[in-house]
This record gives structure tokens, sequence and C-alpha cells, in this order.
């Protein structure tokens, strides 16, 4: 069993649902990449997301967007990224990380290449944002013949007929991208997730995790209400922006705390 | 797959978008439904005549076209060889070719019932064309424009805000065309509902590298049968600027079956190919992944995309459409390049030997033809496509002739 699957496995055992925080890596620098990576697991993170910088993030808001860009200009690099998973595995073989970045890097590093060594360096699962399932033949095999999850994304505007299309050899979980729109901007409500997710839920047995737009540990516990895991990205980016690591941990925490207390609904 | 091809370079894309490995649809899945829909709205409308009908009256009667083809007399005898002819898409209304996609896809729009445009522009061209036909029918419509280029184009920029258009400076990255790109982008992932994103060049996520070249073949079915009627003939070369490719592409497709025709295609060499500030992406750069497809892209070995430099903002972009990426690889069209400098040169000699100021995109192409055609015979025919004229640039190129205006 793979490691993801392995803590949706445990969690479904507690009843709850899993928070997954997310790090630019190598914003503003490495060693902080690598403080959160290791701060988030200890306060409650289930899985961590690992964004890997690419000069032009069309899917992310302006928060996002500008992590990259300070990570770029900090040295970040595909290759760098592997680094930096290497290191945390030294201390941590528990807790899973996915990769989120776009295509050109990892058809740059050379597709079978970046597997093979992404594997070796301890990721678990990639999402690839501009890579849809028309496209994905160009890296599936590779993921697969490594024992990466592939994980796909699927928006409001998947129809109900494309949706087994999409999640054809996909694996892990499915990301929920909750609205129609960039990272960090609109929220989804209660009745949106309440709506959507059961339509996910009738083509596929894997966990649903919902991100784009979760901020708060009310929204998190909200999220946690329908789906199976709340992905929490720019708020956090955003307080480490303005203030420092113990800060953004104390906010996985209360995050953690928030998804815990969430009760789930009928399915 | 019994299905027969026919043995022409013009076939192309394939069902999955692609010209040999080029192109293809690299888009977020939110935007995926809306690129499937599209196509087959596309599909839909080619196959339905009064689509065309519609498309024709708009360029007759609107544009202006056919547009001219001039025989550059004092020029030709200037150089010394071969006869030189100007496509001129600088006469069209607007200025420049881009006008001639911006009425497809808006006649497009319609059909799909969409109620609102978006677009990006680099020197302003194709903003202008895309506010001009969004005045013309009615719809509301927003510009994304790197913040460099809003500064460096500003007449442009108050054009769209004359015929009404909403223009969103863009900061991000270099704040030049590839960021109003990003921009665009994310604007129509966030109003997939009610948007119809009509991309200047023929590059993007299938079908749009398909659907603005076949918006823009008009340039050279009109240059087939014009040079017939002049010189009872085919041209032997044909020669256009390249940024993203569309003017290019309008000009070369109606010949790729035409083996005698020479294509050469003319990239921006900026300070040099070695000087690491140009926009040759065919010369220097390599495939990767960016803005929906596959092709030819300046990028560093991590395949972080470079920010590309020329003097033209319209030829301003690290990428070009992928089926020129295509015609490269399998070597039916050549690719070459000019510097800012003997663009500048260029631009001059049209001035003052024909009386067309012409835009400094085609002066690029023109830069080329200046070196071939004094190497050919005087029987020879090079058609070169004069794809917009130059009032928006006359302070860019006072500034570099250290005129004050």
């Amino acid at each position: 069993m793979s490691r993801i699957a392995g803590v949706f496995a445990y969690l479904r055992s507690q009843s709850r649902a899993a928070l997954i925080p997310f790090v630019e890596a190598f914003d503003p620098d490495r060693d902080t990449s690598l403080a959160l990576l290791t701060g988030m697991a200890a306060n409650g993170a289930d899985i961590i997301e690992i964004g890997v910088p690419f000069t032009d993030p069309m899917a992310d808001g302006p928060i996002i967007q500008a992590a990259g860009r300070r990570a770029l200009n900090a040295g970040a690099s595909l290759r760098g990224v592997l680094g930096i998973v290497r290191e945390f595995r030294k201390g941590n073989d528990k807790t899973p990380l996915v990769l989120m970045g776009y295509l050109n890097p990892i058809l740059s590093y050379g597709v079978a290449a970046f597997a093979h060594d992404a594997a070796q360096a301890g990721v678990d699962g990639l999402i690839v944002v501009d890579l849809p399932t028309e496209e994905a033949d160009l890296l599936l095999p590779d993921a697969a013949a490594h024992g990466l999850d592939f994980i796909r994304l699927i928006a409001p505007t998947t129809s109900d007929e494309r949706l087994p299309k999409v999640l054809a050899g996909s694996s892990g979980f499915v990301y929920y991208v909750s609205i129609t729109g960039i990272t960090g901007t609109r929220t989804a409500s209660a009745d949106d997730l309440a709506r959507d997710i059961p339509r996910i839920r009738r083509v596929t047995d894997l966990p649903i995790a919902v991100g784009f737009g979760v901020r708060t540990p009310e929204q998190a516990a909200t999220v946690a209400k329908y789906a199976d895991a709340a992905i929490v990205a720019s708020v956090l980016i955003e307080k480490l922006t303005n203030s420092d690591v113990a800060t953004v941990l104390a906010d996985v925490a209360a995050l953690a705390s928030g998804i815990r207390h969430a009760v789930k609904a009928a399915a | 797959m019994n299905e027969i091809l026919k043995n022409s370079l013009r076939s192309g894309p394939d069902g999955r978008g692609r010209f040999g490995e080029f192109g293809g649809r690299f888009v977020a899945e939110t935007l995926m439904p809306l690129i499937l829909e599209l196509e087959t709205a596309y599909e839909a409308a080619k196959a339905d005549p009064s689509f065309q009908a519609e498309i024709d009256y708009y360029l007759k009667h609107y544009v202006g076209r056919p547009s001219a083809l001039w025989f550059a007399e004092r020029l030709t005898r200037h150089l010394g060889g071969a006869k030189v002819y100007f496509k001129r898409d600088e006469l069209n209304h607007t200025g420049a070719h881009k006008i001639n996609n911006c009425i497809g896809q808006i006649l497009l729009a319609k059909r799909m019932g969409k109620t609102r445009i978006i677009a990006e522009t680099g020197a302003g061209q194709h903003g202008v064309a895309t506010a001009t036909v969004c005045a013309l029918f009615g719809l509301p419509c927003t510009i994304y424009m790197g913040a460099v280029d809003v500064e460096r184009q500003k007449p442009n920029v108050f054009r769209m805000k004359l015929l009404g258009a909403e223009i969103v400076p863009v900061k991000s990255g270099a704040g030049t065309l590839k960021d109003a790109m990003n921009d665009a982008m994310r604007d129509w992932v966030a109003n997939v509902q009610d948007t119809f994103y009509i991309i200047g060049t023929a590059a993007g996520p299938h079908p749009y590298p398909a659907m603005v070249r076949d918006f823009q073949c008009v340039i050279g079915e009109e240059t087939r049968w014009q040079l017939q009627e002049a010189e009872g003939r085919l041209p032997d070369v044909c020669i256009a600027a390249i940024g993203g490719g569309s003017n290019a592409i309008g000009l070369f497709h109606p010949f790729l079956d035409d083996a005698s025709v020479r294509l050469v295609g003319v990239e921006a060499a900026g300070h040099g190919l070695d000087s690491g500030e140009h926009a040759a992406s065919l010369s220097r750069g390599r495939p990767g992944v960016l803005h929906g497809n596959r092709t030819y892209l300046l990028q560093n070995d991590d395949g972080q995309i470079l920010e590309a430099h020329s003097i033209s903002a319209g030829l301003d972009y690290p990428g070009i459409g992928p089926e020129h990426s295509w015609l490269h690889d399998i070597g039916r069209v050549e690719y070459v390049s000019i510097t800012d400098d003997e663009a500048l040169a260029a631009f001059q000699l049209c001035t003052r030997t024909e009386g067309i100021i012409p835009a400094l995109e085609p002066a690029h192409a023109l830069a080329y033809v200046m070196k071939l055609a004094p190497t050919l015979p005087v029987d020879k025919i090079i058609v070169m496509n004069l794809c917009g004229r130059g009032d928006k640039d006359i302070f860019t190129v006072a500034e570099h002739l250290g005129f004050k205006l």
C-alpha cells in the first residue's frame, strides 16, 4: 500500500478527514521550506503538498505567483525540490509528500528520469496542473512504473460524463478544485460541496480532497464534513510572508484541530 | 485507423490537435471542457457555409479585403535582384493582419452565445483589433497587456480605451506578452460560463493554432490569385516575420504543398542570437510546454521560461505557434533571424523607397528580403507579408534614431 493510501485507510478507521497543507518549495529559501515541512508534519499535517516553482503558473492566483517568484529568485529548481524531499525523508518516513506543479520543468528534466528520481527521493504523488487526461499518456506510464500516485484534478466544469475519463489511471486521491477560478480567491460554500462531492463519489472509491479557497479552520471543518481532505495553501503562504515559520505552524495546528472536530455528513 | 490520409502538409493537426509532436491541449481541467466545446463549435461553424459567408462579408466591407499585392519597384531596383512584392495587410482596418482573426473569432463567439470577450496583447495591435470588433458587435471586452507594454505602446492603449475596452496592466513576470497571456487564461478560468478568449496568434491549446491559422489563410489565398493575375505564376519565395507566427502561417499555409515555393520565417534576434537578448525560439530554444501547447520555447536548463527581447513588442514572445515548430523540424519552412538594428535599417529603407512606414514586425521580414533579393536572379519573385503599419512604432524608432518627439 502506498503511503498516501495508508494514511487515508488509517483516517477512515478514525472517521476523520485529512489536512493537507501546502509549502511552496524555496519560498523564501530552502531552509525555511525544510523547517515548514518538518514542523507541519509535527503539527497535524496528514499529507503535505509541495509546490514546485514555475515561471508561468497559469492556474495560480497572485499569492502563489509571488511565492514562486521569490522561490525562483532563491535558486529553486525541480532538482533542488527533490533535494529538499530527500533531506526531509531522513527524519520522516511516514508523512506522504505530493509534488504539485506544471509540466515543463518535468519535460525538461526528462519524464522517465524524473519519475525515477522523484520516487527515489521519497515523493509519493504528483499533481501536474497543465496535464489534462487528454495528454496524460506523457507521464502516466512512468509515474506508475515508479509507484508514484497520479493525482487528477476535477473541476466544477468537469461533466458527469467526463468524470470517469479524467479519473482513468488516477490513484492516491482526487483533487477537487472547488471553484472555477485560480488559487486563493473564491471559496466554495457548504451547499456547493454538498452538491459536488457526491457527484464525484459516484464514479470513484478514491478519497476526495478539496482545494482552492480553503482558508480557515471553520472552512476546513466544512470541507471535512463532505470530503476526505482539505488542502490549504494561499493563506499559509500569506502568513509566512507577513510573519514567521512558528506562526504558520500554529495556523496548521489550528486547521488540524478544526478538521479533527468536524462532524461527518451522513453518506 | 483505416482512414486514407491525403498526401498533404496542409491536413494537420491530427485528432489530438498535434502537428507532429507539437501542439496539443495542455490546460488545467477547469478549462478542458471549454476547449472541447470550442473545438466542437468551430468544427460545426466550418461546416456551415453561412459562417464563411459572414466572415467574407465583414472581411470585404469592414476590413477592406482583399489587401493589395504591391510590386515594390523602387525597392526591387535598389536591391538589384529578385522582384519584390508586398502583401499589404497593413492596409486592413486597424492597420495589421490581426483583424482577420478577430472577425472570425468574434463571429464564432456570437454563434456560441458568449457575452464577454477577453484577449491578450503585446504591441497592442491584437488588442486594438479585438476592441474594434467588440465595439462593432457591442460586446464588453477586457484586454490584458503587460505593464511594460502599456508604457511603451501608449497610443494603442488609448485607442483601445476609446473603443470601450477595459485595459488590465499585468505586472507579474517581466510585464510583457507572456505575462498578459497568463493573466488572460486566469480570467478565463474564473469566468468560464460567459467568456470567449480571442487568442491573437496561432498558438495556445488546440483548436486555437488551427483556427487562427484558418482565419489568417486569407492572406496566402489572396496572394496566390493576385500573383497569378500579375505574373501568371507562383512566387519563388514567401517571407514573413514570426512572433507567435499568425501572419506567417497565414501566408505560408496555402503554399505548403507547392514544393517550388520557398518559405522563410524571420525570427527576432534582438541584440543578437548569442546576446541572450532575443526572441528566436526556433533558433535558440528547445521544445517544451507553455500556454497550452507543446512547441519550441526559450527556457533554461530547469524548464523555466526565459524572457524574450525584441525592439518589436509584437515579436517579444518566448514561444512560437506549434505548426511552425513542426514545419521547422520537417524542414519545409526555413527559419532565419534578424537583429533590432537590421530591422531599424529596413524600416527606414522601406519608408524612403516605397513611401510605406512598416511596423517593426514586418521590418524584420524586409531586412531578410534585403539580404536575399540581391542574391537571386531578376526573374525570381519574392512576396513579403507587410503585415502591419508602423504608426504605432514611430516613438520607438525616434528614440533609437536619437530624435525627440
